[in-house]
């Protein structure tokens, strides 16, 4: 099939981008998204141009590198897929396809469709672990965990990172991020013991990243490439308030 | 041959670590502060090693090529890890899974080492539940287990289908919480470009910030390279597109020893290759072999119909279909060990009985697992790899056979340490995928994780120790020394020279060329002819790399296509020593299977006497031919025997 694509395109981070178009030719169907911006690399390097700078890496939807914002959705038009999930089939035709970066304060352009999400892995610095070192634990199975449990923690689990929960919400919030992380250690008892300092600190630290406010609008939920459920935030509101209640009682 | 020490301790097999861990050196507390170590990879075992040296009190720096930790290539790892818990009382215990991994290795790989991993394995299981790594439990709260190949017993811990992920973010939440504490520093988007000795010892290393383009002195008391595997050599693997072998082979160059380069893993069952555009290959879990069937057309002129799209398989009679594996091996079947099905693929469709397409790629057919079990068994059991599936071949496997490939998938060999996981050079290590440690000849399924994460969590921070105690004595190593200065020019030179070719032909095509000569010669069967024909054949490629590779832009910026030329440029080097190693090893064992060297009914044929050693590559110099060295392997605890797979 035939594209045309509109990408934007940036230098670096202080110059001004802008959408460039370009047409591809011959691209199948069967093709991934990501290779079909290979083969237009490829081209460009060919006539002497800058090839479009994307971030990218395991190809198959757990590394959560790739992070682009197509035809103003973030991971593209289907759901729990990332970009790289994505395949040529999924377009017409002659159709046109814009290409963006993600766009959130946080998450500052780097060159062309590459952002830096250097914030994600600070809000983890803040208390995304438990503080336990290397050897002295208990054996794995001391501490039975229900099944339920151990479940929920690995669906707030698998969260890869990706950042387009923050790209899709209109307030740039990190909520689902912050909440998937909390609420996995919140239903642990492993991760019991903190959970108090954790999810101050966590919220403390996205709050002065300058993540906004969730306004409970759900795009996060909906674009998320594996649908982890807003419930989350729920379980951290709770946390949070709970928590609130407990040091002001200990003051 | 002294460098090639293994330094295995004394004493009974069991004891032996025991008795290191007695008996090695330590620092002390106010000591580490002022020792400096860098580790390069932030993977389970680069991660995992980082996180414990700062809780020991070390300073350490960590370097990656990505822009977080969190997605080093660990990440995409799917089955499970395996430890010898026993926790379902069918008879496992850390000799087993000793025993198991020594005989799945086919006798190449060392006892000692083998056996301290199957020792610290239950450790790792404890490490990871008390992190909050949220592993797949039962209903009364306990751990679950599954089965992997290879054994006979149920050991594989898993985390749904994620379990690498999981276990990459426990030990990314351990370092997260040491650079919080300042004891790391973690420096992203930098490339290690080369490796600064300083008076025979490793003290630091150059890289790249993949972001300005700035080259960095960065220096240590000692290095730890946890670089992940080469597989990429080939261009298509079911490796990420950023797994790379060049600090490896940075390293080779500068003394560390290679061992076994040519060892690499072919797995039977990936999503084959759909066009010359492809950029990677994308596994589906060898689970899938229980209850499908693989076959091809028995006859040609079926295969053409299907490859040009004019018939559908189902419409080819139940005679008129070749269950390959279940002919040439009626007792194992579907079953046979990930080698064996990954030739037998290949020997079908050399022959030009393959399907799809390309021709390339067999069926595995559930058709009649769906008849005999039901629909919803099937789904339950791989509902989400069917889903996988179909989202990238756009076919309904429960109603089309699924199409399948052998692709490249894991390296066993890598830089050649001892048990100190020390290389040839004092004071660098390696750990994970990057050393060729204990896996031998072939791998066995969940003993990946397994390894990278003893060797960051359980061994390095015993072993590194050991060496740094005394170190105390060296003051902070100054980057501005010339060895420093030296190994930067080294390292801008090589930038210089890819920019200066300026010629017409993309680095990922020169991959892709190199790829398919890897693929054709050096892959799943090879012989002495083709082995020769591909040193010759990489050689012109490499002459010609550097006569008309175009690399764009200039180093200052972001360069994607700079970034892979350097990594292609040593692939160039690295295909050729993999040929070489495969071309001296005259026999065949696990994943390396020479032609000439099989039982009549087609079987790997060992040959202990000749070739019971690990081979250490020693780098001689600029187009000079390598030096072979030999460790020779000695079984003094377990009776070296053919692996019988029928
Ligand atoms: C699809 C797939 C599924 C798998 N499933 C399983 C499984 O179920 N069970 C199992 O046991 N094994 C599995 N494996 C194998 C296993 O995942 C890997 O062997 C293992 O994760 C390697 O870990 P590592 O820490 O050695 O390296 P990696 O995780 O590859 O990390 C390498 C690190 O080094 C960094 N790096 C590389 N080069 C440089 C450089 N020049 N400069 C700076 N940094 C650099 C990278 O940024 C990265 O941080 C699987 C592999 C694949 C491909
Ligand atoms: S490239 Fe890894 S998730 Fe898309």
């Amino acid at each position: 099939m035939d594209l045309t694509l509109k990408i934007w395109r940036q230098p670096d981070a202080s110059q001004k981008g802008r959408f460039v178009d370009y047409q591809v030719q011959n691209i199948s169907a069967d093709a991934s998204f990501l290779e079909m911006l290979d083969i237009l690399n490829e081209r460009l390097v060919i006539e002497g141009e800058d090839p479009v700078a994307f971030d990218h890496d395991c190809r198959e939807g757990i590394c959560g590198a790739c992070s682009l914002y197509i035809n103003g959705r973030p991971h593209g038009p289907d759901k729990g897929i990332t970009t790289c999930q994505m395949h040529m089939r999924r377009f017409k035709d002659g159709e046109t396809i814009v290409i963006e970066p993600w766009r959130a304060r946080p998450f500052p352009v780097i060159k062309d469709l590459m952002v830096d999400r250097t914030a994600f892995d600070e809000i983890i610095r803040a208390g995304g672990y438990v503080s336990i070192n290397t050897g002295g634990v208990p054996d794995a199975n001391a501490i039975p965990i229900p099944k339920r449990d151990a479940d929920t923690a690995m669906d707030a689990a698998s969260c890869i990172g990706c950042g387009a929960c923050v790209a899709a919400c209109k307030n740039a919030s990190a909520m689902l991020f912050v909440s998937a992380k909390v609420s996995q250690f919140a239903v642990l008892p492993q991760g019991k013991v903190e959970a108090r300092e954790r999810v101050q600190n966590m919220v403390a630290k996205m709050d002065e990243l300058g993540f906004g406010n969730c306004t409970n609008t759900y795009a996060c939920e909906a674009e998320c490439p594996k649908e982890i459920s807003v419930s989350h935030i729920a379980r951290m509101n709770r946390e949070f308030l709970s928590s609130k209640v407990v040091s002001e009682k200990t003051k | 041959m002294d460098k090639l020490a293994a330094k295995i301790p004394q004493g009974p097999l069991d004891l032996k670590w025991t008795n290191y861990k007695a008996h090695q050196n330590l620092v002390n507390p106010s000591n580490k502060r002022k020792l400096d170590i860098i580790v390069v990879g932030t993977g389970l075992a680069g991660a995992s090693a980082a996180a414990s040296f700062g809780e020991l009190g070390f300073n350490v720096k960590v370097f990656g090529i990505h822009d977080s930790p969190r997605r080093a290539h660990s990440i995409a790892a799917q089955g499970g890890i395996n430890a010898a818990k026993n926790y379902t009382n069918d008879g496992d215990s850390i000799y087993r899974l000793f025993y198991d991994t020594i005989k799945g290795g086919d006798y190449r790989a060392r006892e000692a080492n083998v056996y301290r991993l199957a020792e610290v394995s239950n450790n790792i299981i404890d490490q990871c539940v008390a992190q909050g790594v949220p592993f797949a439990r039962e209903y009364g709260g306990l751990l679950d287990n599954r089965s992997f190949g290879g054994a006979q017993v149920s050991r594989t811990f898993y985390a749904r289908g994620q379990t690498g992920q999981q276990l990459l973010l426990g030990a990314y939440s351990a370092l997260s919480k040491e650079i919080a504490k300042g004891s790391v520093k973690m420096f992203t988007r930098r490339e290690m470009l080369e490796l600064v000795i300083v008076d025979g010892r490793a003290r630091g290393i150059i890289v790249r910030d993949l972001i300005s383009g700035k080259i960095e002195r960065h220096s240590a008391h000692a290095v730890v390279l946890a670089t992940g595997g080469y597989g990429n050599v080939f261009f298509l693997s079911t490796n990420a597109m950023a797994s790379n072998g060049s600090a490896a082979w940075k390293v080779y160059k500068k003394g560390a020893f290679f061992g076994n380069p040519s060892f690499t893993q072919i797995h039977p069952t990936c999503i084959p290759v759909h066009g010359d555009y492809q950029s990677k290959l994308t596994l589906m879990s060898e689970s899938l072999r229980n209850d499908g069937r693989i076959w091809v057309p028995k006859f040609k002129e079926d295969a053409e119909k299907i490859q040009k799209g004019t018939i559908k398989p189902t419409a080819i009679a139940e005679d008129r279909r070749d269950y390959y594996l279940e002919r040439r091996y009626p007792a194992f079947g579907n079953l046979v060990p990930r080698d064996v099905a990954s030739r037998a693929a290949k020997e079908r469709c050399d022959a030009g009985f393959g399907v799809g397409s390309t021709g390339l790629a067999v069926y595995l057919d559930f058709k009649d697992a769906i008849n005999r079990l039901g629909k919803h068994v099937i789904e339950a059991r791989y509902g989400n790899l069917f889903q996988m599936y179909e989202k990238i071949v756009d076919e309904n496997p429960y109603e089309t056979p699924m199409m399948i490939y052998p692709a490249v998938h894991y390296t066993m060999g890598g830089i050649w340490v001892d048990y100190e996981l020390q290389t040839t050079i004092p004071g660098l290590f390696a750990a994970g995928e990057a050393n060729f440690s204990d896996h031998g000849a072939n791998r066995l399924g969940a003993s990946a994780l397994m390894q990278g994460l003893s060797d960051g969590y359980f061994v390095l921070p015993y072993t590194v120790q050991n060496y740094l105690a005394d170190q105390i004595g060296v003051s902070r190593i100054d980057t501005d020394l010339p060895e420093f200065e030296k190994a930067e020019k080294e390292a801008r030179a090589t930038i210089d020279k890819l920019f200066s070719v300026k010629g017409t032909e993309t680095v990922d095509s020169f991959h892709r060329r190199l790829g398919l000569i890897m693929w054709d010669f050096v892959g799943m069967a090879r012989n002495g002819e083709n082995l020769t024909k591909a040193i010759e054949q990489i050689q012109e490629l490499r002459v010609e790399f550097w006569k008309n590779v175009k690399v764009p832009g200039n180093n200052e910026m972001v360069n994607p296509e700079l970034e892979k030329a350097i990594r292609v440029a040593d692939y160039m080097e690295l295909g050729e020593l993999m040929a070489r190693d495969a071309l001296i090893r005259e026999e065949s064992c696990g994943g390396h299977f020479r032609e000439e060297y099989q039982t009549e009914e087609g079987e790997a044929l060992r040959d202990d006497k000749k070739f019971n050693f690990v081979a250490a590559w020693e780098y001689t110099g600029e187009n000079k031919e390598p030096k072979l060295n030999k460790e020779p392997l000695e079984f003094e605890f377990i009776e070296v025997k053919q692996r019988n797979y029928k």
